[in-house]
């Protein structure tokens, strides 16, 4: 017989495909992105069960990253944040007849999105003062458990990706004449799988209101090696 | 074609007293009321009938007639709401009621007579309670007196009076308006020259119709009265003796009535979508309010529904209440058969899962604690956002569609300040600005302080001026809209009104 050589994107495929079907509940293990933002996140997609962690105030980052899976159909709520422009969010695309929003949850807040993660696929956050790292590690047990997405406007222990704003820039405005137009803004990511940071040039939001990618900028990734596969365990 | 002896009960001005009994007042004859709608008079009392307002006439001008007029919007399903218990009561007599419309109703003779006596007995039974009977051979025939039996209130016709009673009536009473102005032109003014016309003729010039509302006319109706089934008794209410001050403790002691009403409606096959609570006080002050839920209430929902009624909006502990909860009464609004609403047998829906868990976190914080959000009508960002609680119906979406001249492009504010707030917009050399009625800044903005330090601004935009309901003082507002960018290329939108500057929303 013949030995069977696997190349290793091979194995991690093979390996992705056992991972899916022990999970409990057979889904894709990644929620999809808008395509602009497909390229600087770890995965293709937002990783199910984990927490991605932005400035408190990236609103726009935030919408833009519920706006993939509620494309797709999924139902997403956001705790914590009573001032969401709603008509922005649908620009960002996201489906607001699909949208929760728990706006002033106070102390309970973490209470709400564990009681939201048994169901709801993608749950942005803006969390309270002093999260405890416990509290934050039973969180996670239970994202994972369900495979619920944690996005976090503000700062979290741990998280499993942190993305970050720089260098925004707004054109359309000028000196008492004009209207916004657009907004560019260098988005950043680290993660754990990549320590190494990725950069892109992004419009926060285009001139329609949605995210998009500015033209003409290099490709998003720095490091442009082939990734190490994810091993179990 | 026999028409089948019919009795007829009419309650004059049904809206109006209909109005009255929903608000638990007592009828003032001498208080002058008109239900209206869309502007004309659909019903008003005897007071203000005697002041020369009649149906039919516009509002205006039944306000110059009568310029203490209570005006009260016209409200269909109240009249039918307040209309069954009398119903009821007829039920109670007499058997096979039919309703044809809120204030007015029909019934065989032919039970009722033979059971209590004669036709007359029947009636003196059904008008002790009730008001305006007439009794005849007919629906329709019934239906006219009952209209025009007048100050005694009752009038029998009997059989072989029919259309003798019949033939002194205008030819309006028929309910056709166009029949009777062609039969006024034609010099036919009363019903029972109408009957004299032959039957033939009138086929050839006015059809079937025409020879239906002649056989009315003649006394000899081919309506049957059929009575209505009476629906099975769901509500459920309890008194408190003595009231109950607490929220917590109303919600305890409901609990009970809850499960009844629930297994009331199950026995039913059914199973309720829409729910109404009504809750009085110890001084008869009532609130009043209807629930939705997304698929069917549960007894323990119910519960909650009650408590958040009771804590409502005002922070008080008994909300809109301001003594001790004597009465809680539940009654359905909507009702489904149970067979659409059974879980799968295998597995249950996402959709169940999420209100599930949606209920939770509404059972955490109240029922404006969980939302779903709808874009509405207006010019401010903060006023278009609409928030609906949970389970709640959405509004409907036809105000966003309208034209809002003033309202902003594409890319909008990702914050949006529920309240505005107060922000600092200085001139370069550190004055105020102003803007004259042509729109003009007398300089340019130049510093923005946001509870902060203030930073400078590199770029700006406007005045875009809104000039919003300028003919209601109360409501008025006369604003101008600014965009402005920051040194740290933070976006604002900002409001200049009555000469102080707010953040209406931010771009971040």
């Amino acid at each position: 017989m013949a030995a069977v050589r696997s190349s290793p994107a091979e194995l991690a495929q093979l390996r992705e495909q056992v991972a899916r079907a022990q999970r409990r509940q057979a889904e894709a293990t990644v929620l999809p992105v808008l395509s602009a933002l497909a390229g600087l996140l770890p995965e293709p997609g937002l990783r199910r069960g984990s927490v991605y962690a932005m400035p408190e105030t990236a609103t726009s980052l935030l919408l833009a990253l519920l706006a993939g899976p509620s494309r797709a159909g999924s139902w997403c709520a956001v705790v914590g944040v009573p001032s969401l422009g709603a008509e922005a969010a649908e620009g960002f695309g996201v489906a607001i007849d699909r949208l929760a929003l728990v706006a002033e949850p106070g102390r309970r807040w973490l209470a709400v999105v564990s009681a939201l993660a048994e169901v709801v696929p993608v749950i942005g956050v803006r969390p309270g003062p002093g999260i405890r790292p416990a509290d934050a590690a039973r969180l996670s047990a239970r994202l994972r458990d369900r495979g619920s997405v944690l996005l976090v406007a503000g700062s979290w222990p741990n998280a499993y990706a942190m993305l970050d704003m720089q260098d925004p820039s707004w054109s359309g405005l000028e000196q008492g004449h004009g209207l916004l137009r657009a907004r560019e803004v260098t988005v950043t990511v680290t993660s754990r799988r990549s320590p190494v940071p990725r950069r892109a040039r992004l419009e926060l939001p285009g001139p329609e209101g949605a995210a998009a990618a500015v033209p003409g900028f290099a490709s998003g990734r720095i490091d442009e090696t082939p990734r190490i596969a994810a091993v179990a365990g | 074609m026999t028409a089948t002896r019919s009795i007829v009960l009419e309650i004059p001005d049904w809206p109006v007293v209909a109005f009255l009994r929903a608000n638990g007042e007592s009828a003032d004859a001498g208080e002058p009321i008109a239900v209206v709608h869309g502007n004309t008079v659909v019903s008003c009392s005897p007071a203000a009938r005697a002041e020369g307002v009649d149906i039919g006439r516009r509002r205006r001008d039944a306000q110059a007639r009568c310029p203490r007029l209570r005006i009260v919007p016209d409200d269909p399903a109240r009249d039918q709401r307040e209309f069954l218990p009398v119903v009821r009561a007829v039920e109670e007599r007499a058997p096979g009621v039919q309703v044809i419309r809120p204030g007015l109703c029909a019934l065989r003779a032919r039970g009722p007579s033979r059971y209590y006596g004669g036709e007359g007995a029947a009636v003196h039974v059904l008008q002790e309670a009730l008001a305006g009977l007439g009794l005849v051979d007919g629906l329709f025939t019934a239906e006219q007196a009952a209209r025009r039996s007048g100050r005694d209130r009752l009038r029998v016709v009997a059989p072989d009076e029919t259309a003798h009673f019949l033939a002194p009536l205008p030819v309006a009473a028929l309910g056709d308006p166009e029949l009777a102005d062609l039969l006024v032109r034609l010099g036919v003014h009363t019903l029972g020259a109408f009957a004299v016309l032959a039957e033939d003729q009138v086929q050839e010039r006015l059809g079937e119709r025409g020879v239906r509302l002649r056989a009315l006319a003649g006394g000899s109706d081919s309506r049957t009265v059929t009575p209505r089934v009476p629906p099975p008794e769901l509500e459920r209410g309890i008194v408190f003796e003595p009231p109950l001050e607490a929220a917590e403790q109303v919600a305890f002691a409901v609990r009970t009535t809850a499960d009844a009403f629930i297994a009331a409606v199950d026995d039913a096959g059914l199973v309720c979508t829409e729910v109404r609570i009504e809750l009085t006080d110890e001084e008869g002050h009532r609130s009043e309010r209807v629930w939705l839920h997304p698929a069917c209430f549960t007894a323990a929902e119910l519960v909650d529904r009650v408590r958040w009624q009771l804590e409502g909006s005002s922070g008080s502990p008994l909300g809109d209440l301001s003594a001790p909860v004597a009465r809680v009464r539940i009654a359905p609004e909507a009702v489904d058969a149970a067979s659409r609403h059974q879980p799968g047998l295998f597995g249950r829906g996402s959709d169940e899962r999420l209100h599930h868990a949606l209920s939770r976190v509404q059972a955490m914080l109240g029922h404006r604690g969980v939302v779903t959000p709808a874009i509405g009508g207006g010019r401010w960002l903060a006023e278009r956002q609409v928030h609906v609680p949970w389970g709640d119906r959405s509004p409907s979406s036809d105000l966003r569609a309208l034209p809002w001249p003033g309202s902003l492009p594409a890319p909008l504010p990702t914050t949006v300040f529920p309240r505005p707030v107060a922000v600092q917009v200085r001139a370069a050399d550190g004055g105020d600005i102003e803007v004259d009625d042509r729109g003009i800044l007398s300089a340019a903005p130049a510093q923005l302080a946001t509870g902060g330090p203030p930073a400078a601004i590199v770029a700006w935009a406007g005045p875009w001026p809104i000039r919003e309901r300028e003919w209601d003082a109360g409501r008025r507002r006369v604003a101008e809209r600014f965009q402005v960018v920051d040194a740290q290329q933070n976006a604002w939108l900002l409001v200049r009104e009555s000469g102080r500057w707010w953040a209406e929303g931010r771009y971040d």
